[in-house]
């Protein structure tokens, strides 16, 4: 098992309270994956910015102290670029005025291997070991606001429980994966991608699906076509949810092996593994209800 | 035959209950439940998608479910009535034995799977597995079912006012399957049968059952060939 809990905000009003919803929603899908979490945010003020790259990097310790990382980077970077580098929770984030791919050079430069968990204008990453809510905590999920909010707690199965393989995934710009199941053909798709020359940053299977529609998106797929191209190569389990800096996708396998629930307003798309975690949202029970159909990709844009 | 409850009659309710979720806890419904005397009526409230609501009941009593329920709601059901009156989760009234289990919303996957006796109502759609190995339960679905519903089906009906979804009936045994709509496609060893005039009885009995007003003669029957009932080689590669 796993627990997804994915919010899409389409009115601005409901903006502060992003991160009190979603935090909601992921307390009731805590069950179903105990041992580690993750979290997306979109367009939260104080994280991101637009027109500003920010990197999200795994871990509060980066080896060295964050006035030596901002002053290292300066010197790498333009004056106007205003570097910032903060911590949050267990998360750093590094943001800059230059292009991502820039900063994702720089940042590689200054520092020992870091893995970068989340990149783009828009979206932070934030993931870690533990109780979900304890990471939702330490990372102020409640306070949170913003457009779009993405919450992942995991029950690994395909790879060790670290913070690393903690979903989501982001392995492009404000491009996020989380994913409820197991992929049972990723290596040979692995091994595929790295001969195309993809780096990958983990063992795990889900990051072969995320880096599999990166490539796709790169190709000139839209969101839809590149989910129903993962349908045709990846074999398995999966109920997947896929963010972008403006919308937001949900796919489940062909046999529908793992659950998934949606419910729609005029103020919102919720989607949870679980009917639950969407009871306490405003409105519900106005809310358009669906279980989406196997095979088929559901997405909706801000 | 169709297993009904009598009519419920409030007049003659002896008692009436009501549990409210939002303070109380699952487990303190279902022990309550499980203590109920014949005749009483439970209302629950906030069930808010809570799991195993309800389950296991043995007494003669009606409960409603006033909202949205989680996974295996109504199961291992024995006696009374159950009606959530909004949707269910996975596998509602898994294991019924008879009474009845009524949902006025949809239901997620394996809709009354395992069950052998009872009447389960959907009166929406239920997802995929509606019926898996039923063993004689009946199920009317209001709406469409999912794909490889009535797998290894061993007894019991099927009613379907919707269409119904690929691999319909797959390795069926005895089940009979009812389905007005369409069929997306038929699983092995489930076959179109005749409509006689039993059958449209059988039909119309359990459309009265579950309250709805769907004309007999516009159903097709769906049952097994019997022919993969016993293995044989020839057979190998239709398994």
């Amino acid at each position: 098992m796993c627990g997804i809990a994915a919010l899409q905000l389409r009115n601005p009003r409901l903006h502060p309270q992003m991160g009190s919803l979603l935090s909601s929603m992921m307390c009731q899908i805590v069950d179903r994956g105990p041992d580690s979490a993750g979290l997306a945010v979109y367009d939260t003020p104080g994280l991101v910015s637009k027109g500003t790259a920010t990197l999200s990097l795994l871990g509060k310790d980066q080896g060295m102290p964050v006035g030596d990382i901002t002053a290292a980077l300066e010197t790498l970077l333009p004056v106007s670029a205003s570097t910032a580098v903060r911590v949050v929770g267990d998360t750093t984030l590094v943001s800059a005025a230059v292009d991502t791919g820039l900063l994702v050079k720089a940042v590689s430069e200054t520092l020992r291997g870091p893995t970068i968990i989340g990149r783009g204008e828009h979206v932070a990453v934030m993931k870690s070991v533990g109780h979900p809510m304890d990471i939702a905590a330490e990372h102020g999920l409640e306070a949170l606001a913003g457009s779009q909010g993405l919450s992942h707690t995991r029950m690994a199965t395909e790879s060790a429980v670290t913070a690393g393989g903690s979903h989501p995934f982001s392995v492009a710009d404000d491009l996020c994966l989380v994913h409820n199941g197991s992929f049972s053909n990723h290596a040979t798709i692995r091994r595929g991608l790295v001969r195309d020359g993809v780096v990958f940053d983990s063992d795990n299977d889900t990051e072969v699906g995320a880096r599999y529609i990166a490539s796709r998106l790169q190709q000139g797929d839209d969101l839809e076509t590149a989910l129903t191209n993962l349908g045709k190569v990846f074999d398995g389990f999966y109920t997947l949810v896929v963010t972008t800096a403006d919308s937001m996708a949900v796919v489940r396998d062909p046999i529908a092996c793992k659950p998934a629930i949606i419910a729609e307003t005029a103020d919102y798309v919720a989607m949870a593994s679980e009917y639950r975690a969407l009871a306490a949202l405003p409105g519900i029970e106005n809310a358009r209800i669906l279980e989406p159909e196997p095979g088929k990709v559901y997405t909706w844009s801000l | 035959m169709v297993t009904l409850t009598a009519p419920e009659n409030l007049e003659t309710t002896l008692d009436s209950f009501s549990v409210d979720l939002a303070g109380g806890t699952v487990r303190e419904l279902n022990h309550a439940l499980h203590d109920a005397a014949d005749g009483q009526a439970w209302t629950v409230t906030n069930p808010e998608g809570k799991h195993s609501l309800a389950v296991g009941i043995n007494a003669d009593v009606s409960v409603t479910i006033n909202g949205h329920a989680g996974y295996y709601a109504a199961g291992m059901h024995q006696k009374g009535e159950v009606t959530v009156t909004g949707n269910a989760g996975v596998g509602l009234a898994e294991n019924i034995m008879s009474g009845k289990v009524h949902v006025h919303g949809d239901a997620s996957q394996s809709a009354a799977a395992t069950g052998h006796g009872g009447l389960v109502v959907i009166d929406g759609n239920a997802g995929a597995r509606c019926g898996i190995s039923m063993k004689g339960v009946d199920i009317v679905v209001g709406g469409n079912i999912g794909h490889m519903s009535a797998f290894m089906a061993q007894a019991g009906r099927l009613v379907v006012c919707g269409d119904a979804g690929d691999a319909l009936g797959d390795s069926i045994y005895e089940a009979r399957i009812y389905v007005k709509g369409t069929v997306a496609s038929l699983g092995a060893d489930c076959i179109e049968k005749p409509m006689e005039s039993e059958h449209l009885e059988e039909v119309a009995g359990l459309l009265t059952a579950a309250g709805r007003a769907d004309n007999p003669a516009d159903f097709t029957r769906y049952g097994s060939a019997r022919s993969l009932y016993h293995f044989s080689v020839h057979n190998s590669t239709s398994y």
